[in-house]
């Protein structure tokens, strides 16, 4: 009963403090190049304006399209609700295990890469051809990331790897570094961040991802951005899981909460700037740029998978 | 052509540039304009006028440039069929200006085989040519089918990607089609002319006095060049002489401009490779400027500043003073933000060898300009005809051999320390005198041009007088007419996604040429 108290808290957690995320990201950006920034709650007003917009729609638009958002919204949900952010004790969490993960990202994608063709515009198809070429790069590299950790914990699992890199005897694991820095160039990848792609871009040649919801708008927008910013959130607590477990309570440590919780902000806090400064210092690369830099990510991470056999624990 | 052939057969226009004005006739316009472009020299504008009234049918004007000045020759034209001998084969940048003349006046170009209308979209149909005088503005037409040709592309995997002329940022208007393999541009065709709003023909209602207003405003960004221009012409028409002081506060408004343009576009440079920090920077920079302008002269853009006879606004010892001090402030920030961006690994891969226009390429097309200096295209009216106070300040011109985008950022980044080296040196000696002199009168049917370094390239403001100071033509000139066609050139070979950022390099101006 309360693990699924325990869930419900999480889940709602997760779709309310996703805008506030981004919002943090967007408030450091604007920080470091000495603006004032829109604030932190600025994605919140952007969802209530979208949802009291009259959604537009092509006359040619199949249903697919219009069914995509919600699609794109539920997997997200679904993946940033299986990910342990506050407590190992998810009722959910071993239905799915890492590779189940990736494939909920992969099958987002599939659906919105197949709205952005359904329209037919050559901007939705540019996109897709894009995300299609980031994307088939990315998931072998997050898959290997996600082989390092397990191989550690000996289990797919996230709750039994945080279990083990969390509660068990603290050991380091120079295997976790590599993987760590892979893992921080597929997130920037996956959610459409400087240097892979702009997401305030307003040149519509450029856009990766804003290429492919172009024609999106209202509340089919609202769900596809929410969906983004709940993507950015499950990535960075996928993260947390990771590289960074502690704080995560315990399977039935319900004193461990309030810990936890506050954990979670900070490490959020942290992330949020980390990844603002990142993309402050970078410029966007070529196109034909990100095979390598996916490249290396995927390296790093087969690396550190590597240094976790051959030292030996 | 010996460059000092023509200036001895023809006349010199009153004023400070060098500019000589004949009229001749078809097979001497054809043979003057082959020597100049065998000459090494250019087109700047062609354009056409309506002199039913006068019984003269209709005339063609064309100024040409070489190292020695402007060469300006008028081709009467019969008043049926008129027709004049195509140019486009010499300068290739005619091609535009000769379908522009012949959708706004009906004057073709013969042996053209380029035949497509180039401003004319639906508004109005084929046989009605808004410039004529008999034109009834007033009329409306039924909307037309635009059945406009673009030059296909076939082949396998080859297809196209029509952007525009609605973008997805506030942008102006203007479509862009992409022939692509891949993310590889085969080709680009430019589709202009959307924001057409009948600025020539609104300048045949005014009076000289009047249209001072609507030339300050022909391309907003440019309004002090513009406006300089259609001042140096009405002074060339009606023999007036500013003073000095005048003349050195239009440098400085001059020279202020472009250092507020330049820093615009450098920060968007870095806004489009997503180098957020620069944007902010340089646009900060940019915000300071134009709030000194509007504090100093009264306009953030320094509109109507410049007129006839002399300028609108004065800058007393307290106000030079401000503008050192913001020069001062500028060129420390420039200095650490141009480390920043020649440092900066990610922003110059993206900066080199994107968009390389050659100067073989750049003087084969006629690219001007800025463009064109950054292309080893050495023409500064600035350097090489300076009037008053130019004359004066041996202005150095920058030029870069590279034609990339790198190399168009870093002449702006010269061409801003350059700026503010003259507004230094006018300011330290602005002499004084009047601010406006009294305007005469202008004799009826006479040529005046105007020809002044912009901040994007050279502004040509061409303008025929009518009776009682009433303008009978006025064309206003934009450097872009030449630039957008090797924009075309510029891409190609390049990726898809680098096409914002070589249009932003070369930042041109559509409502200044589609009129």
């Amino acid at each position: 009963m309360n693990g699924i108290l325990l869930q419900l808290f999480q889940d709602t957690l997760v779709v309310v403090i996703a805008p506030l995320l981004l919002g943090w990201v967007n408030q450091c950006r604007a920080w470091l190049q000495n603006r004032s920034g829109a604030g932190v709650l600025q994605p919140y007003r952007n969802l209530i304006k979208l949802f009291h917009k009259d959604a537009v729609l092509a006359h040619n638009a199949s249903p697919l399209f219009r069914f995509t958002p919600y699609i794109l919204f539920a997997s997200m949900w679904l993946a940033a609700a299986l990910v342990p952010v506050v407590a190992t004790d998810l009722p959910l969490s071993p239905a799915v295990d890492v590779i189940a993960l990736v494939g909920i990202f992969a099958l987002a994608r599939v659906f919105i890469s197949l709205a952005a063709m359904d329209i037919g515009t050559s901007f939705g198809t540019l996109g897709a051809r894009r995300e299609m070429l980031v994307g088939f790069l990315a998931e072998p590299a997050l898959l290997m990331i996600f082989f390092t950790a397990a191989a550690i914990s000996q289990s797919t699992s996230l709750v039994t790897i945080v279990e083990t890199l969390a509660h068990k005897q603290f050991v380091i694991h120079p295997s976790l570094a590599f993987a760590a820095i892979a893992f921080v160039m597929v997130l920037l990848a996956e959610n459409a961040r400087i240097p892979v792609d702009n997401p305030s871009t307003h040149l519509e040649l450029t856009m990766i991802h804003e290429a492919m919801i172009l024609e999106y708008s209202a509340r089919h927008l609202a769900m596809v951005e929410w969906a983004s910013m709940l993507k950015l959130l499950a990535y960075t607590t996928i993260g947390f899981a990771l590289f960074m477990p502690w704080g995560i309570a315990e399977a039935g440590n319900w004193s461990a909460l309030p810990v936890a919780l506050i954990a979670l902000f900070l490490k959020l806090a942290v992330a949020g700037a980390g990844l603002a400064l990142l993309e402050t210092l970078s410029a966007k690369m070529r196109i034909f740029r990100v095979p390598e830099f996916m490249g290396t990510a995927f390296l790093l991470a087969v690396l550190g998978l590597l240094v976790h056999f051959l030292h030996g624990n | 052509m010996k460059l000092d052939e023509f200036p001895t057969k023809f006349p010199k226009l009153p004023g400070p540039m060098p500019i000589w004005h004949g009229t001749v006739d078809a097979v001497q316009f054809r043979s003057l304009c082959e020597q100049v472009a065998r000459g090494g020299g250019k087109l700047v504008a062609l354009w056409g006028s309506d002199e039913l009234a006068r019984d003269a049918g209709y005339a063609l004007h064309v100024s040409l440039v070489t190292a020695l000045g402007m060469l300006c020759l008028t081709l009467p034209l019969p008043a049926e069929r008129p027709s004049y001998p195509k140019i486009s084969d010499l300068f290739p940048c005619a091609n535009r200006m000769q379908r522009a003349t012949a959708d706004m006046l009906g004057l073709y170009a013969s042996g053209s085989n380029d035949r497509r209308k180039w401003v004319r979209h639906r508004a109005w149909p084929n046989n009605v040519h808004p410039l004529r005088k008999n034109f009834d503005g007033n009329a409306v037409f039924p909307t037309e089918t635009d059945a406009y040709q673009f030059v296909k592309v076939t082949g396998d995997g080859v297809h196209e990607i029509p952007v525009g002329p609605v973008h997805a940022g506030t942008i102006e208007p203007g479509h862009f089609r992409f022939s692509i393999i891949g993310e590889r541009v085969l080709r680009l065709e430019e589709r202009l002319g959307y924001t057409h709003k009948g600025t020539e023909k609104l300048f045949e209602r005014m009076n000289l006095e009047q249209g001072a207003k609507l030339a300050g405003r022909v391309s907003g960004d440019s309004t002090v060049a513009y406006a300089w221009a259609y001042a140096q012409a009405v002074e060339s028409v009606t023999g007036t002489t500013p003073s000095p002081r005048a003349m050195a506060l239009r440098a400085v408004l001059l020279e202020l401009e472009r250092i507020h343009n330049h820093l615009g576009d450098l920060g968007y440079l870095g806004n489009d490779v997503a180098l957020a920090f620069g944007f902010a920077q340089f646009w900060i920079l940019k915000e300071n400027a134009l709030r000194l302008n509007n504090e100093l002269f009264g306009h953030r853009y320094l509109m109507d500043k410049v007129v006839p006879g002399g300028v609108a606004c004065d800058l007393d010892a307290q106000g030079s003073e401000r503008i050192l001090q913001m020069l001062k402030h500028l060129e420390h920030e420039i200095g650490i933000l141009k480390d920043i961006y020649d440092e900066h690994a990610g922003a110059q891969d993206r900066f080199l060898t994107t968009g390389r226009v050659s100067p073989d390429l750049a003087a084969e097309l006629g690219l001007t300009g800025l463009p064109g200096r950054a292309s080893g295209q050495a023409w500064d009216l600035r350097a090489q005809f300076p009037c008053a106070p130019y004359d004066k300040l041996d202005v150095r011109m920058t030029t870069h051999i590279n034609g990339d985008v790198a190399a168009r950022v870093t002449v702006r980044f010269e061409e801003v320390l350059e700026s503010m080296r003259l507004i230094r040196l006018i300011l330290d000696q602005l002499p004084a005198g009047e601010l406006r002199v009294t305007v005469g009168d202008a004799p009826e049917n006479a040529l005046g041009l105007g020809w002044v370094e912009g901040w994007r390239g050279e502004i040509l403001i061409a303008l025929h007088t009518g009776k009682d100071n009433a303008i009978h033509r006025l064309h206003p000139h934009d450097p872009s007419w030449q630039n957008w066609p090797v924009l075309e050139h510029a891409i190609i070979g390049n990726i898809v996604p680098d096409f914002p950022l070589i249009n932003k390099s070369f930042n041109l101006s559509y409502t200044g040429q589609d009129l």
